[in-house]
């Protein structure tokens, strides 16, 4: 492992990487401020800058994006009560109120540093557990990997459907049935291109990503008339105050970081959960133990309720790498897109990734550290002059948004059909999002559609066609078991709730 | 049962599954993996039956979480506008080339959103396009085929 960190270092400490660390933190930090654009479009509008980078490099620049985001999504939570991601809902809980009275710039600080604390353990975390997953899922056989596919995409439709289940395994199935487009990898034959050149093989991934997040998202605030840089406008003019932490508050935030930052990592680890269950879960458990003098303050600016769920986010975000990095399987729709970039680089995460490309897997752990100082220097005296630039007009933005989606797209492939093919996928999930359906499901689908298909065919045909490798071995049975807990524990909570 | 637009996505996608599994069915198949118990058109298969079975679900289950879209607050005029922009930037964009298509889309985009300061869309759509421009083709050495610059003399 020792080997392993100077690789990593050596790789995240080269001028270019720590570069690209600071720029994927201020780009996300700057997304993560603006309600309605999340840290998948940022990491969308990136990849096809990313294309020009080492692999490696390009990771570094997403992950750095992915946190930048999460991390700037507090900020607008704090200040306005306006969460820029799901992931920082329940900071505004005790952040906002907090604010009001005065103190926002301690709230900041609070949220600043539990962010650097909650990341920088988490990292400590997926620094140890990632090579032993690694090392375990090399034992897995291609019903154990199909089973884990199915576990995944159920899990994050269960998760981000809010309550709408159905809705969301639609999305999955419409994933699925995008990516089954073109040359099948085996036989070469080809499906579904009704003899159109341009689809032979396939849709591309970036497009999929690009049409459903960055071009949709900004199609759906032009019709929803909504103005993301309102926000910011605001946050430019607000007096944040003091940023010192007393001495008092510092010993609270000492209780509530390693706590929250356990259940941040395990929650991320998991597939489909993510930043947004992590920080809720934080922050219920957190209120739970802490004493009834503190209990009382919940909701009301508390420095424990403010600090778990930022803790808990920022953990969720370094754990949700650990499935990606050893298994090859995105726990959630940000590491989706990351997955799907990295296989256009060519390269297959998994467990032997560890062992082929060990520069990208350790410089990523590596580059999170780096990742920390950078937004905890960003996010403390920089906020309010980060939100003078994104205090641009809504008719810039957009046209803008569009403008790299396009444009992304276009340099790709320079192929105007491409071009079509965006705006019709952007302009269906345009309407589907105004119904609630959810986009993240389709993305992980879209992304692991080949390897699941690869997964069945290997397994059939390995026992003569039959069912029975999935109850053959004792981890897939435990894999598809949790699956179905999975499914029965939210028709379980419909049911309850349709009965209150 | 109740019928919203929800209950109607649900029917088009129950479409879509039967036309993708009709479709599926037609893939052609090499002979000698007509019988094998996998071959290029198993997934799909499946998936058509899945797409059918969640959205059959999702059309015969009750719905009381309704979604209600308030149709007159959106602002379809200008979202349609920016569409069709978008459309046009497509077919131009090979005969026209990329630093003009480009310009004047976002100028028009700009433009139909409601902006007016003049100066501003200028600079953030001609010379913007310009900057990329040498961003992508002198340093990334992405190589952006452009016959209006060709025309006027200067690319190569």
């Amino acid at each position: 492992m020792i080997e392993g960190i100077l690789i990593g270092l050596t790789t995240a400490l080269t001028f270019q990487n720590i570069f690209m660390v600071m720029i994927g933190c201020f780009f996300g930090t700057i997304i993560g401020m603006l309600p309605g654009l999340g840290p998948m479009t940022a990491i969308a509008l990136m990849i096809p800058i990313t294309y020009g980078f080492d692999p490696a490099t390009g990771l570094i620049l997403m992950a750095g994006v992915y946190y930048g985001a999460v991390f700037g999504g507090s900020t607008s939570s704090i200040l306005l009560n306006a969460p820029g991601v799901p992931g920082t809902v329940a900071t505004s809980f005790d952040g906002y109120p907090m604010a009001q009275q005065g103190k926002a710039g301690k709230a900041l600080a609070i949220a600043a540093w539990s962010s650097f604390a909650g990341g920088t353990l988490s990292a400590i975390y997926l620094l140890f557990m990632a090579p032993s997953l690694s090392k375990v899922s090399l034992s897995f056989r291609s019903p154990d990997y199909f089973a884990l596919m199915i576990l995944g995409l159920t899990a994050i439709a269960a998760f981000s459907s809010k309550g709408q289940f159905l809705k969301a395994m639609m999305m999955v199935v419409l994933g699925l049935m995008l990516a089954s487009v073109g040359q099948d990898s085996l036989s070469d034959i080809t499906r579904f291109t009704f003899n159109n050149m341009n689809l032979t093989d396939g849709i591309s991934f970036v497009l999929v990503v690009m049409a459903t997040f960055a071009m949709s998202e900004a199609l759906t605030i032009i019709l929803k008339r909504n103005d993301p840089t309102a926000a910011a406008k605001q946050v430019s003019l607000t007096e944040l105050g003091s940023i010192k932490i007393n001495k008092e508050e510092r010993g609270k935030m000492y209780k509530t970081i390693p706590r929250s930052s356990v259940i941040g990592f395990l929650i991320g680890v998991l597939p489909g959960a993510g930043a947004t269950i992590a920080s809720f879960l934080a922050y219920g458990m957190e209120r739970n133990l802490v004493k009834d003098e503190e209990k009382e303050k919940f909701g009301k600016g508390s420095v424990n309720g403010l600090s778990a769920p930022e803790t808990a986010n920022n953990a969720a975000c370094s754990g949700s790498f650990v499935p990606m990095l050893t298994l090859g399987i995105p726990g959630s729709g940000t590491t989706a897109v990351m997955l799907g970039a990295l296989l256009g680089f060519g390269i297959q995460p998994g467990p032997r990734l560890y062992m082929t490309n060990p520069e990208i897997f350790w410089s990523v752990i590596m580059s999170m550290y780096i990742g920390m100082v950078i937004l905890l220097i960003l996010n403390l005296p920089l906020i309010p002059y980060i939100a003078r630039i994104l205090a641009v007009p809504k008719n810039y933005l957009i046209p803008l948004i569009l403008f790299f989606s396009i444009t992304g797209i276009y340099v790709m492939s320079f192929n105007n059909f491409d071009i079509y093919l965006m705006i019709g996928i952007a302009v269906v999930a345009t309407f589907l999002r105004l119904y609630d359906f959810p986009m993240p499901p389709l993305i992980l689908a879209f992304v692991l559609g080949g390897l699941m298909e690869e997964n069945l065919r290997r397994s059939l045909l390995l026992s003569n066609g039959s069912w029975e490798f999935l109850w053959d071995r004792t981890l897939t049975v435990c894999i598809l078991v949790t699956t179905i807990l999975i499914v029965l524990w939210h028709i379980y909570k419909t049911l309850t709730k349709k009965k209150s | 049962m109740n019928i919203n637009t929800t209950k109607i996505i649900s029917l088009l996608f129950f479409i879509f599954s039967a036309f993708y599994l009709y479709t599926a069915y037609q893939i052609q198949v090499f002979a000698f993996d007509e019988n094998a118990p996998f071959n290029a058109r198993t997934f799909p298969i499946y998936l058509g039956y899945a797409g059918l079975f969640f959205s059959g679900l999702k059309l015969i289950l009750p719905d009381p979480d309704t979604i209600k879209v308030e149709h007159k607050t959106l602002e379809y005029k200008k979202t349609g506008i920016l569409i069709l922009i978008a459309i046009i930037y497509g077919a131009t964009i090979l005969k026209v080339g990329y630093f003009l298509t480009t310009s004047l889309f976002l100028f028009a985009s700009y433009y139909f959103l409601g902006e007016r300061r003049w100066i501003l869309m200028f600079l953030l759509s001609f010379p913007f396009v310009a900057a990329f421009m040498y961003l992508l083709h002198g340093i990334l050495d992405i190589y952006l085929r452009d016959p209006f610059l060709k025309y006027i003399g200067v690319m190569g």
